[in-house]
């Protein structure tokens, strides 16, 4: 066995690209873009993102393809092969990761238990209620250091027990390795959510109603267009949809075969992910105008996003449906579940890669000890206080880690290495070559996301987040990324297996990516 | 829906799912090679 294939190595082109673009397509391509998009200028909205799509999100991808694939190691070593002193960068993108898979797995276990209760619409006539008092049993909102321990309460077993189900899933696929686990789960997968998704569709648009909720999603605003607010929404959404900056790509591309289609590849999952979310937009907008015209009211008033949207008003709109309820209810679920875990899976790798890469551990000893750490950390999420937890613990790493991880990544790769080297690599290897443009992206898309973070600060400072107390969000949301910032510098520290030293850091590249001359090998 | 819903659709559908498979027939063909 060569020893890329002891690393683990994608089987096939296909189990690449449905793998890459399961990673991307996750929950919130089916409850974030449509909301965003509708709230944004509708159609219109579709020109900011299709911009963003094509200066930020293909470009970074085709980056993070390109390091990965050349430098074989998750991200720890893709960015201690730079310079050593950036390996801690590499770890706060995997401690992010690590930090999104402990809570990402608890809403999939939510969609299990919804699948069961969609047959015999177990919510009610008030899914509210239903979600918050009867399944979540939600307690207090988390304000003063007092009631921070009280707030959680106690464990939910309706919570935990589906969640079990949800680590089992993910420990017997990653288990499995790369081809046998990671690409047949998703060739397996990916096609069954474009099924499922498609049925929702098919439902929806066939729906009395339907119409207006298209014409909500799809009619164009043009004047919205010139407010900045709509084209940062548009690339904080792309930005946040394709999984970038948190490490999952890198370890990715590193399975990859030398020779590999970069530029194509990054082209696929771009579109592959946007492709998705417009389809769900479809889907999505179809039942909620259905909804509005069986509540008689207009679409923006039934018009929400995210846990919400799928635990609330889709319950509601389930209980309304001519018939099939209980099947299309189960649909709708289901096309969760598989979105949810094709992303899980992917999180959860690039957090076992970084430490089987780095450490004196097979993969399985690493898959282990994530599983431990992480499942142990996620039952503190089905409690009786876990949404708040989550929801600030979310908040903190999507809108501030994952914004920071980028800005690190792309000041130092787009204005302190040689990218003119990496197009020269992803050229060689591609049929698209890209242009000098893409440098430009690379570095117009640092200086956006320092502007971006830049606004979220003051906004927060203002108006901080859901109304929840400083206490709060100091806890969980400041004390999640300072314990990913202090955890980062202490794994940089630690010392690598030989053969980690050996690849990384006794080999640093010379500030650029050097070709490969032999392709076969 | 209306015209301009209409048109917003159908371009988007097309540029994003028509972009999709063209990365996908090149991509295919690649593998025959």
């Amino acid at each position: 066995m060569s020893k890329e294939e002891k690393r683990g190595q994608w089987g096939s082109r296909s189990g690449f690209i449905l793998a890459a673009i399961g990673s991307a397509v996750g929950l919130g391509n089916i409850w974030r873009f449509p909301y965003v998009a509708a709230s944004n200028g509708g159609g219109a909205f579709l020109i900011p993102y299709l911009v963003a799509l094509f200066t930020a999100g293909i470009p970074l991808l085709i980056l993070e393809f390109a390091m990965g694939h050349k430098i074989r190691s998750s991200a720890p070593g893709v960015f201690a092969k730079l310079d050593r002193k950036y390996e801690a960068i590499g770890w706060f993108q995997t401690l992010i990761a690590f930090t999104i898979a402990t809570y990402y797995v608890v809403i999939i276990g939510w969609s299990f238990s919804y699948l069961f209760f969609a047959f015999t619409s177990a919510w009610g006539a008030d899914p509210k209620a239903f979600l918050f008092g009867e399944y979540l049993q939600l307690g207090e909102a988390p304000s003063t250091l007092s009631n921070l321990g009280t707030s959680l309460g106690g464990l939910n077993l309706k919570v935990a027990i589906p969640l079990l189900l949800v680590w089992a899933i993910n420990y017997s696929v990653l288990r499995m390795g790369v081809k046998n686990g990671l690409e047949k789960a998703n060739k397996i997968f990916m096609p069954l959510l474009v099924i499922s998704l498609l049925v929702i569709v098919i439902r929806g648009v066939t729906l009395p109603g339907a119409m207006d909720g298209l014409n909500y999603f799809f009619s164009p605003d043009f004047s919205k267009l010139t407010d900045p607010k709509v084209w940062l929404a548009a690339y904080g959404q792309i930005f946040f949809s394709l999984s970038i900056c948190f490490a999952i790509m890198y370890a990715y591309a590193s399975y990859l075969p030398k020779k590999s289609d970069i530029v194509n590849n990054a082209f696929m999952t771009g579109l592959g992910n946007c492709s998705f979310s417009l389809i769900s937009g479809i889907g999505v907008f179809s039942i909620l105008g259905f909804m509005a015209q069986a509540q008689g009211v207009s679409v923006a008033e039934v018009s929400t996003a995210g846990v919400g949207l799928a635990f609330i008003v889709f319950p509601e709109a389930i209980n309304q449906l001519p018939g099939m309820n209980g099947l299309i209810g189960g649909i709708f679920f289901v096309t969760l579940i598989f979105a949810g875990l094709s992303s899980s899976l992917s999180i959860m790798e690039a957090v076992v890669a970084a430490i089987s890469d780095k450490f004196k551990l097979t993969r399985s000893q690493g898959l282990n000890r994530f599983t431990i750490t992480s499942g142990l950390l996620s039952l503190l999420i089905a409690t009786n206080g876990g949404l708040y937890v989550l929801d600030i613990v979310d908040y903190a790493t999507n809108q501030y880690g994952i914004v920071i991880a980028g800005i690190l990544e792309l000041v130092i790769l787009g204005w302190f290495f040689n990218l003119e080297s990496v197009r020269t690599y992803v050229n060689e290897l591609s049929d698209f070559k890209v242009g000098r443009w893409w440098i430009l992206a690379i570095k117009g898309t640092s200086i956006l996301l320092i502007i971006i973070l830049a606004l979220k600060i003051k906004g927060e400072i203002t108006s901080p987040y859901e109304g929840y107390s400083w206490t709060a969000l100091g806890v969980y949301g400041l004390g999640a990324i300072t314990l990913i910032t202090v955890g980062s510098f202490i794994l940089a520290k630690k010392k690598g297996s030989k053969e980690f030293e050996g690849k990384i850091y006794e080999k640093p590249l010379n500030n650029k990516l050097e070709l490969d001359l032999d392709l076969n090998n | 829906m209306s015209t301009g819903a209409t048109i917003v659709a159908v371009c988007s559908l097309t540029l994003l799912w028509g972009g999709f498979a063209i990365c996908l027939r090149i991509a295919m063909k690649d593998e025959n090679k």
